[in-house]
């Protein structure tokens, strides 16, 4: 049996229908992310799990323990918001200590934990501030502490980086996988940002209109989208409309080009029909030597120098493909109008399925 | 520029002057009960009136009554309201402003009808019925001011991300309203508790028509009777309104804790 489980899970505001049909496992130690954009769903699934929302149908499990009767006290689950929610009137110590005295503690108990809790997060130097002394990573690490320090059975992190500038965010990040894994915590982690969820989950789920368009590795969310809406929404894609030229032989064309697929056609169209192919910017390249095993030419629109990659635009038919380049010292980007050759191996062109 | 701000002092000056002239007045005449010189006799009058402490003593607990039960009604009132019932705001607004609208004594006389001691509620049955409903016609009149306190005070922390911080950390609803709530919007509850006893201590048509033993009522009197000790009375009760003014500055200013910011 695996230690959180979302059954059926529904959820409706009124006559708007926000999460339909929901189904999920997640195994103890896991760290899994919520990935979408705003108005999906996932902020809610969160909230249904922690008990601040009720679910209008299906059930919540949490180590063989149905939720849904219990008050969001009595789940022992530990949340971080995007906005910190740090008691104003509590030093960081006091914060941190607030779930360990309402559960009881003895006061030197109480006094230990914080203290490895602060450890932990390396604020232990911080103790007796207020949160408005302290920055916003700050807070949001004093606030993983306060959430971690009475052992829930599960974290939830509601956007906790998205209030944090770039440079914090990452280094934030990396901070909560590590004390994620130290303490083989469960943790539900919801965000819009597809390179927080790439960077530090063991699964994802793509989220869209209220439904788990896609539940994987990040490896599978990003290599194998399995909709167009994850193709879309996750790292940046072309995506080809092509025509179907042999479906046994897995040919097409795009514009007047004509290539052979990896993928099986054949259960999937006919002749004549129009399919959908997605190619990662990165997958291809116009260098000279180039490898790949399929080809495409067409004429640059646009090129533009984004630091360590040279992003470059180019038509083929009434399809416009990126690709990247990595900067390197002599590297001359491709001119506008100039006819370039792009190749790429075949099976880097995933036929997406709606 | 130089012309401008010497016309703004100008205004302040004459506007300072409308209020503090006649206060001046006031005091220069309370000094006046010793013929020929000034002395605090008018002063040393009053203190040593047995009414007047009593009545003081009077208004003081009724006052400090008035900020418990007030607190205890308008905090949670106003946090549920910006929680669960948002859309209730405008119908407790138009509740809490009501009492600048409908004068004292209309509410007095409302009361005397409803709690008189034939009713279902006899409150002014007896002598502490009628305390109790005089605390009551208090808070109802500190209402607005109090509620507004509170309501600012609360608009400026997450009530709704903190009730869930502490939900989720296993608090109970009473450890949440006492422990996180109520110190974070403290100096809004001590700003509504200053202006709550100001209005108290002057407050002179509920407790004189039901019959209590005010200092409201007391100034009333020693007005009607005497020549020196009212202004010396009134400058009294300046000075105790004031120093509710400055105390409710220094709280505000001193307030030691600031929500923390996203």
């Amino acid at each position: 049996m695996s230690f959180l489980e979302l059954a059926g899970i529904q959820k409706s505001f009124g006559p708007v229908q926000v999460v339909k049909d929901f189904d999920m496992t997640i195994e103890k130690g896991e760290f899994v992310s919520f990935l979408g954009p705003s108005g999906c769903g996932k902020t809610t699934i969160l909230r249904m799990i922690a008990g601040f929302e009720t679910p209008s149908a299906g059930t919540v499990v949490i180590n063989g323990r149905n939720q849904n009767e219990l008050k969001p006290n009595q789940r022992n689950i530990g949340m971080v918001f995007q906005a910190y929610a740090l008691f104003p009137n509590m030093t960081v110590h006091d914060n941190v200590a607030f779930g360990l005295k309402i559960a009881g503690m003895e006061k030197s108990a109480v006094d230990a934990r914080v203290k490895e809790m602060l450890g932990l997060i390396h604020l232990d130097h911080l103790a007796d501030r207020y949160p408005y002394q302290m920055s916003g990573g700050q807070q949001q690490r004093v606030a993983l502490a306060r959430a971690l320090a009475p052992k829930p059975q599960v974290l939830l992190l509601d956007e906790p980086l998205s209030a944090l500038d770039a440079k914090i965010r990452v280094s934030l990040r990396e901070e909560i996988r590590m004390i994620q894994q130290q303490l083989g915590i469960t943790t539900v982690f919801v965000t819009h940002d597809q390179e927080e969820a790439l960077s530090i989950s063991d699964r994802i789920v793509v989220m869209n209109g209220g439904r788990a368009d896609q539940i994987g590795t990040p490896f599978d969310i990003y290599n194998k989208p399995a909709t167009r809406f994850v193709a879309s929404f996750v790292g940046t894609l072309n995506l080809i409309e092509a025509k179907v030229v042999d479906p046994a032989t897995n040919r097409i064309i795009i514009g007047d080009q004509e290539i052979t697929l990896r993928e099986p056609l054949g259960s999937i169209a006919k002749a004549g029909d129009k399919v959908s192919l997605a190619l990662r910017p990165e997958a291809g390249s116009i260098a000279e030597g180039a490898k790949g095993d399929t080809a495409l030419t067409g004429a640059v629109i646009s090129s533009n120098f984004l630091g360590s990659v040279i992003r470059t635009r180019m038509k083929v038919g009434d399809a416009v493909i990126s690709f990247d380049m990595f900067n390197a010292p002599g590297l001359m980007p491709p001119a506008v109008s100039e006819i370039a050759t792009l190749r790429f191996t075949a099976s880097d062109l995933l036929i997406i399925r709606e | 520029m130089k012309t401008q701000k010497i016309g703004a002092w100008l205004a302040i000056f004459f506007g300072a002057s409308y209020f503090i002239v006649p206060l001046i007045a006031t005091f220069e005449f309370s000094l006046r009960m010793r013929r020929g010189e000034y002395s605090f006799d008018a002063y040393r009058s009053v203190f040593s009136d047995v009414q007047f402490r009593e009545s003081f003593s009077y208004s003081i607990v009724m006052a400090i009554l008035t900020i418990i039960f007030g607190v205890l009604l308008v905090v949670p009132t106003a946090y549920w309201v910006r929680l669960r019932l948002p859309q209730m705001r405008p119908v407790v607004e138009f509740i809490t402003l009501m009492p600048l609208v409908i004068p004292a004594i209309v509410i007095v006389f409302g009361y005397l009808r409803i709690y008189n001691s034939s009713s279902y509620i006899p409150f002014t049955g007896s002598a502490r019925g009628t305390d109790a409903l005089l605390m009551f016609s208090f808070m109802t009149l500190s209402l607005p001011y109090m509620y507004r306190s509170v309501d600012t005070a609360m608009r400026t922390i997450d009530v709704g991300t903190l009730t869930e911080a502490a939900q989720s950390l296993g608090a109970s609803w009473p450890t949440i309203m006492f422990k996180c709530i109520f110190p974070n919007v403290m100096s809004g509850v001590l700003s509504g508790a200053f202006i709550t006893f100001a209005i108290v201590i002057g407050e002179f048509t509920m407790p004189s028509l039901l019959n209590r033993p005010a200092f409201g009522p007391y100034l009333q009197l020693i007005g009607a009777n005497r020549a020196y000790e009212p202004p010396a009375l009134a400058v009294i009760a300046f000075a105790i309104t004031w120093g509710c003014m400055v105390l409710l500055q220094l709280v505000s200013r001193f307030s030691k804790s600031a929500p923390s910011k996203p």
